[in-house]
């Protein structure tokens, strides 16, 4: 198995311009509270983490900044930008693309459909080819798939397609929603590699994960959830050595 | 078999493909809303009837002709079909619900009853001259109305199928049935994809009433023949498969034909019913089951 190192700091990484941010965000699903005065935010060029366990709300947390949940109280901006009551296909506009949790791709169109269905906002088709071209040095594999249909494909090629589709909208910040859901460890290291490569392109990206291990492997800070409230947050490398984040989350 | 025999079979089989082109033609319009909202339309055949009373009024009251009231009633069935989405059904909520089945049977009487209510009950119709002419062609005669329906039948899905395979919105409208929420978040405001194939869909309901006008007559509950036949047709190839709505459409209008003239008239519309029964029984994914891509 091959070891990820702790990336050094970021070539993009601009300390304290912030990107993406969230301010005591309360969430409920009809009666019932899920995510409890959580703040948090993401710099240009960071690449932060959000773990915890199972309904913990980190993925609440992510479907409020893309849209497609709304927040009980609190505020989500985009660059000072409220995104409260923006509809998902808005928030995509203004450079916040979203890799939902189960990839959602179009099954039946083949890899390139999908990755041409990125592009579909019009600030993104005159790059079109160029982004195409792009994303396919980025994740060669693909290039030999492009004309399957995106449900042939195995889970962690069909990630690839995800995040290569949220690359075809050029966004600045990218939101990952567990891509490392049901993918075999060997493809999680390589999914978890691809993630950590994508500071190359210069992107800020939030990524909710299960896997704390692999977060803190290849992020610059992480947040830790339980419940619905924030009980941690700290540079990956600091909390990798957090005796109370060993226990719980690192095994002994 | 002797010549005549021949000939009458392929006089059969003619009428009944042109026919079941028209079913197909409304089948296709509810399989792609289906496909893409997951809703059932059920006041689809009284789109179809609104096609009917448009070309009836314009022909009455300014001799218009028949089929050029298809400039009228198709851009006025989109832009019906696409405020009925927007403004009523997207209230409801997603998903295959109860309140959308109701809301659009609820449109269905409301539709039915304001015709009977304009029109009255009693069945009409129009004639145009050149309608009762046939066309020949190695034996087999065909009404020209039928010929212009099939014609248009074939005009109306091809353009269907351009848009679908060769746009950005036609890719759009197929990432919207595949995965919404995929599509959303690729910037497609899925809301307005929905409306515009609800849109259609109701547009080529208005279109067959259109090309049915000069061959039938019409009257308000004239639809709940036509929406059976579409959810047969729909069924015979799998809900949400447009393809398969075409071939259900073709399938449909053959048996019925053949039916009609090799066995008795009377239970011309029961045909359908029992191939729509045996299809259900045997291939409840419908006959080209999951072979056949979707939307």
């Amino acid at each position: 198995m091959t070891t990820i190192q702790p990336q050094p700091a970021r070539i993009g990484y601009v300390p304290g311009e912030r990107v993406l941010e969230a301010d005591t965000l309360d969430v409920a699903y009809g009666q019932v509270q899920v995510v409890f005065g959580v703040s948090l935010h993401v710099d240009k060029g960071e690449l932060v983490g959000l773990v915890g366990g199972n309904g913990s709300g980190k993925s609440t947390i992510l479907r409020v900044l893309s849209g497609m949940l709304k927040a009980r109280g609190g505020t989500a901006t985009y660059r000072g930008q409220s995104l409260n009551a923006v509809p998902p296909h808005r928030i995509t506009d203004m450079g916040v693309a979203h890799v939902p949790m189960g990839r959602q791709l179009f099954g039946q169109m083949t890899v390139e459909e999908n990755l041409i269905m990125g592009a579909y906002l019009p600030r993104t088709k005159k790059n079109r080819a160029e982004n195409l071209q792009k994303v396919y040095d980025f994740f060669p594999r693909l290039t030999e798939k492009r004309r399957s249909a995106a449900a042939a494909l195995s889970g962690g090629e069909q990630q690839m397609v995800a995040i290569g589709r949220a690359l075809m909208s050029e966004p600045e910040v990218l939101l990952m929603d567990e891509p490392s859901l049901g993918l075999a460890p060997l493809v999680v290291s390589e999914v978890m590699r691809v993630i950590g490569s994508l500071r190359e392109l210069g992107l800020t990206v939030l990524l909710v994960e299960q896997n704390v291990r692999q977060v803190l492997k290849v992020t610059d800070r992480t947040y830790v959830l339980e419940l619905g409230s924030l009980v941690k947050e700290g540079p990956s490398k600091e909390l990798m050595g957090d005796p109370e984040i060993i226990k719980a989350y690192l095994g002994v | 078999m002797d010549q005549v025999a021949v000939t009458a079979f392929f006089q059969t089989l003619v009428q009944g493909l042109l026919t079941g082109g028209l079913y197909a033609l409304i089948g296709t319009g509810l399989s792609l809303i289906f496909g893409v909202m997951r809703v059932i339309n059920f006041a689809h055949g009284d789109f179809l009837a609104i096609g009917m009373f448009i070309t009836l009024l314009l022909f009455k009251t300014f001799n218009i002709d028949p089929y050029l009231s298809l400039l009228v009633a198709a851009p006025l069935g989109f832009g019906l079909g696409y405020f009925i989405q927007r403004f009523v059904l997207s209230r409801l909520g997603d998903r295959l619900s109860e309140g959308s089945m109701l809301a659009t049977l609820g449109l269905g009487l409301i539709i039915s009853n304001s015709l009977l209510l304009g029109f009255g009950a009693q069945p009409q119709s129009i004639n145009v001259p050149y309608a009762i002419n046939t066309f020949k062609f190695a034996g087999v005669q065909v009404s020209v109305s039928l010929l212009i329906a099939g014609l248009g039948t074939v005009l109306a899905i091809s353009a269907l199928n351009l848009v679908l395979y060769r746009t950005e919105l036609g890719r759009a409208i197929r990432a919207t049935a595949q995965n919404p929420l995929g599509a959303e978040l690729q910037g497609v405001k899925t809301s307005n994809i929905q409306a515009i194939v609800f849109g259609v869909g109701v547009s080529f309901a208005a279109i067959a009433g259109v090309l049915l006008m000069p061959l039938l007559y019409t009257f308000p509950t004239v639809g709940e023949n036509y929406v059976t036949k579409a959810f047969i047709v729909t069924v015979l190839g799998g809900l949400g498969n447009l393809p398969g709505a075409i071939a259900g459409g073709l399938v449909l209008g053959v048996i019925e034909s053949l039916g009609a003239f090799y066995v008795s008239n009377n239970y011309r519309d029961a045909y359908g019913l029992i191939a729509f029964l045996l299809v259900l029984l045997l291939r409840p994914e419908g006959l080209f089951g999951k072979t056949v891509k979707r939307v």
